[in-house]
């Protein structure tokens, strides 16, 4: 073996290992900052659920505007219960509702529960579906369905 | 009638596909020049069928035959012609009918303008096209089928999702995004059968350089499409969210960029060549995962339809083509020679070596944000996303890096270098660095990021326009006259190397437009009664009155609003709300007064025909409108360098292989 292969192997050696060490990095950064901003998609059973737990993470609350609550507060604030089949979270909101909001409608609310016992959202979407179905009324809320919804409101669809 | 028709033709081009396929194998095995011969002429009869089959489609959509499945799902007696006739891509039968045809077209147009030049590699590429051609025509067959018949034909339909109704850019948008879609399968047949025949020699570069940059192009076109048309349709002021079906169609960018990259090297050196042809597959499989996203219902979003037996026919055929791809790797990457090796670490090689570990990287982050929300659903059927955050984080600083690279890369020399020349080729663009942080800093970029981005932005810009004017100013420096220069330098000879700077210009406005845009962006949330005015962003905005009309498909409520500034109405914007038959819910459709500068973009968040009150949100970022510009510029650069140059054909591998004189004349 040749002083020159000697050199070559090493620096192949080297190289592979920066690769390696790199590549180490670049997961454990990318793993942390992905935990860091998961988002979560809850159903107002899921909250009650978690318990404690979901105070401070951040979470997609998706559900149906529960009929008679909407209550408007001062400025643009307003706050409502939200409903699956079970249960029910009482939500406030300091984001302007979209036009579409109004009673028995399916909603994604972005925020955190709040030490006062309610859900604390920066973030109103309101789910318009694409598919073309005459508007059920006041029919139980379907978990596939509300899962279905919750995808389907992205960050532009409000 | 239409119906049996349309599915007669997409059985033909099944079989046709299956059985051109097959011979592709079989003549690369045997090296049948007959059996390559059959092999074209079942590529261009799937072609034909194909595309008939989409034609009888079309024809059905304009005289609104409801017996057809697909014409009655999507079609409607309302909507404009131009609808009509764009319902072909609308839904999800139809897309994939579309895909079809898109793939035809490309198929046939490979086979002729490859026939006798490559008889090494075509057949095993034809056969490789013509079993993704197979694949396509056996789901449209089946569970895509947009040819059922309807029993009881129904008198009009819903029309397609109003969404697409609402902007003319969805009508452009899915074609390009096919075209570079689709058309990351003749790379990828050529990448299979380097692999299959243990070698890829200078003859097959160029082919697969070229079938990789065209469909490049379209992809890079369709993804500004798709960000310009979220922007003008969406209302949510951005273009970009990182949502599933966005990174789909970034993905498969970002590995056909680093390939374009690597080839080069492939070309000068002789190295990175097993690399390169991993590039080019992970790019086509990358296509077929972001088809399983965008087609399966898996993320819902404008672009999924409804669940079906679609997607996890997409994923099977998925599965085949990743074990297909690794098995031919594992076994055959070894066969790649060797021909050169790296040299010094400062050079414009070890520069793109850097590049392509930053593209992968990133293709890495992409990948795994989009990915991982659907693993943990799948094992533990709990719902989540990856939120934008995430992305943007990775991103920015490696899209930083790759900026860097941009400026330095093209500044170094190929091969080793004296200190000195590095002294030379890398100190005169920091004046551009200097340069363009301190403008950005006058007008006010206070954000670390955006100020790096700006520095950066202008290193790579000085390089590339004197890399690009290179060739010219020699000449002239020569004596030639400065036209004469032009013509020679930058558009005969020098044309690729001209196309490939301006696609880095451009890219370095792009970066800059981005980080500068999403940073400086201003929003303001503001109520306004009839008559009322507010201050926005130094302009004065006022709501002149809200109007409601009836439109042929649809009715309108629209909130009028005068611009003005300094006193003087530079615009009138009238943000809307679409109502659309057979739709529960309206359609917001915001309007944004453009101008070089900034971009004005008001949104409707409420409206009130009645009591004549809207509320708007209002977003105002900079340089927007460059972002859209610099990226059609990107486009016209890959166009600029794919013309071929007008040197006599040259057989490089004539020697090697007896079969080529045959096949010429073949």
């Amino acid at each position: 073996m040749t002083e020159s292969d000697k050199l070559r192997r090493r620096t192949r050696w080297f190289m592979l290992g920066a690769l390696v060490v790199a590549g180490a990095a670049f997961a454990v950064i990318a793993a942390t900052s992905m935990s860091k901003n998961l988002v979560y998609y809850w159903t107002p059973s899921d909250l009650h659920k978690a318990g404690d737990k979901a105070y401070g993470a951040t979470i997609r609350l998706g559900g149906m505007v529960a009929k008679g609550s909407v209550k408007k507060l001062g400025g643009t604030a307003v706050e409502f219960d939200v409903k699956d089949a079970a249960r029910v979270v009482h939500v406030k909101t300091s984001s302007v509702p979209p036009q579409m909001f109004r009673e028995n409608i399916g909603v994604v609310v972005e925020g955190t529960m709040v030490p006062g016992g309610y859900f604390q959202s920066q973030r109103l979407m309101v789910s318009h579906s694409n598919e073309y179905k005459a508007p059920e009324k006041g029919h139980p809320v379907d978990r596939k369905e509300l899962e279905r919804l919750m995808k389907s409101v992205e960050q532009g669809n409000t | 009638m239409i119906p049996i028709l349309g599915r007669l033709l997409i059985l033909g081009s099944l079989l046709a596909a299956t059985a051109g396929s097959v011979l592709g194998f079989v003549a690369g095995r045997t090296r049948s020049l007959d059996g390559l011969r059959w092999a074209r002429r079942f590529a261009y009869l799937y072609a034909a069928l194909i595309a008939l089959a989409a034609i009888v489609m079309e024809v059905a959509l304009l005289r609104h035959d409801f017996s057809v499945s697909y014409v009655a799902q999507v079609g409607s007696r309302l909507v404009p012609t131009w609808v009509t006739i764009v319902s072909l891509w609308s839904s999800l039968e139809g897309s994939i009918l579309f895909w079809g045809l898109v793939l035809g077209i490309y198929i046939a147009i490979a086979t002729f303008l490859t026939r006798g030049r490559y008889p090494e590699y075509q057949p095993d590429a034809i056969g490789v096209w013509l079993a993704t051609a197979a694949f396509f025509s056996f789901l449209i067959a089946g569970p895509a089928n947009p040819f059922h018949t309807v029993a009881n034909p129904p008198l009009d339909g819903p029309g397609p999702n109003p969404l697409l109704q609402n902007h003319v850019l969805m009508s452009i948008h899915p074609p390009f995004l096919y075209l570079g879609y689709v058309g990351m399968t003749i790379p990828f047949g050529f990448a299979c059968a380097a692999l299959l025949k243990g070698r890829l020699g200078h003859g097959v570069l160029k082919p697969l350089r070229e079938s990789l940059m065209l469909p490049w192009v379209f992809q890079t076109i369709a993804i500004m499409l798709g960000g310009w048309w979220a922007y003008e349709v969406l209302g949510w002021g951005g273009y970009w969210a990182w949502d599933p079906v966005e990174n789909a169609s970034l993905l498969p960018w970002l590995t056909a960029t680093a390939a374009l990259h690597s080839i080069m090297v492939v070309e000068r050196r002789g190295i990175l060549k097993g690399w390169t042809i991993t590039l080019v597959q992970a790019t086509f499989l990358l296509v077929l995962l972001g088809t399983f996203m965008t087609r399966s219902g898996v993320f819902n979003s404008v672009h999924s339809f409804t669940q079906s037996a679609i997607g996890p026919t997409i994923l099977v055929f998925l599965a085949v083509a990743l074990l297909f791809t690794i098995g031919l790797l594992a076994f055959r990457i070894d066969k790649l020679e060797v021909e050169g090796r790296l040299e010094g670490a400062a050079s414009r090689e070890s520069m793109f070596l850097v590049n392509n570990l930053l593209f992968v990287l990133l293709t890495f982050t992409v990948l795994i944000g989009t990915v991982f929300p659907l693993i943990v659903e799948a094992l533990k059927g709990k719902q989540m996303s990856v939120g934008r955050p995430y992305f943007d984080s990775m991103v920015i600083p490696i899209g930083a890096a790759l900026l860097f690279l941009l400026g330095v890369g093209p500044a170094l020399p190929w091969g080793r270098a004296t200190r000195e020349q590095l002294r030379k080729a890398l100190l005169p663009p920091v004046i551009g660095a200097a340069l363009f942080a301190l403008i950005g800093f006058l007008l006010g970029v206070r954000s670390a990021w955006t100020l790096v981005t700006l520095a950066f932005g202008g290193y790579a810009a000085q390089v590339t326009l004197a890399q690009m004017f290179l060739p010219m100013l020699q000449r002239i420096r020569r004596g030639d006259s400065v036209g004469s220069a032009l013509i020679e330098g930058q558009l005969r000879r020098g044309r690729r190397r001209f196309g490939s700077y301006i696609v880095h210009g451009a890219m370095v406005v792009v970066i800059i437009a981005i980080a500068v845009s999403s940073s400086m962006r201003q929003t303001t949330e503001l109520t306004f009664t009839k008559g009322q005015t507010h201050k926005a962003s130094g302009f004065d905005v006022t709501l002149v009155g809200v109007e409601q009309r009836q439109e042929p498909h649809r009715f309108v409520t629209a909130g009028r609003f005068a611009i003005a500034r300094g006193g003087k109405q530079v615009a009138t914007l009238e943000p809307r709300m679409n109502q659309y038959q057979m739709m529960r819910d309206p359609v917001g459709s915001p309007d944004v007064y453009t101008t070089a500068a900034r971009d004005f973009y008001l949104s409707l968040a409420n409206v009130d025909a009645v009591a004549q009150t809207a509320t708007v949100t209002i977003y105002e970022s900079p340089m927007i409108v460059w972002i859209w510009i610099a990226v059609i510029f990107m486009g016209i650069g890959g166009l600029i360098a794919l013309i071929p140059p007008r040197t006599p054909r040259v057989i490089p591998s004539a020697a090697r292989d007896p079969l080529i004189e045959t096949a010429e004349t073949a």
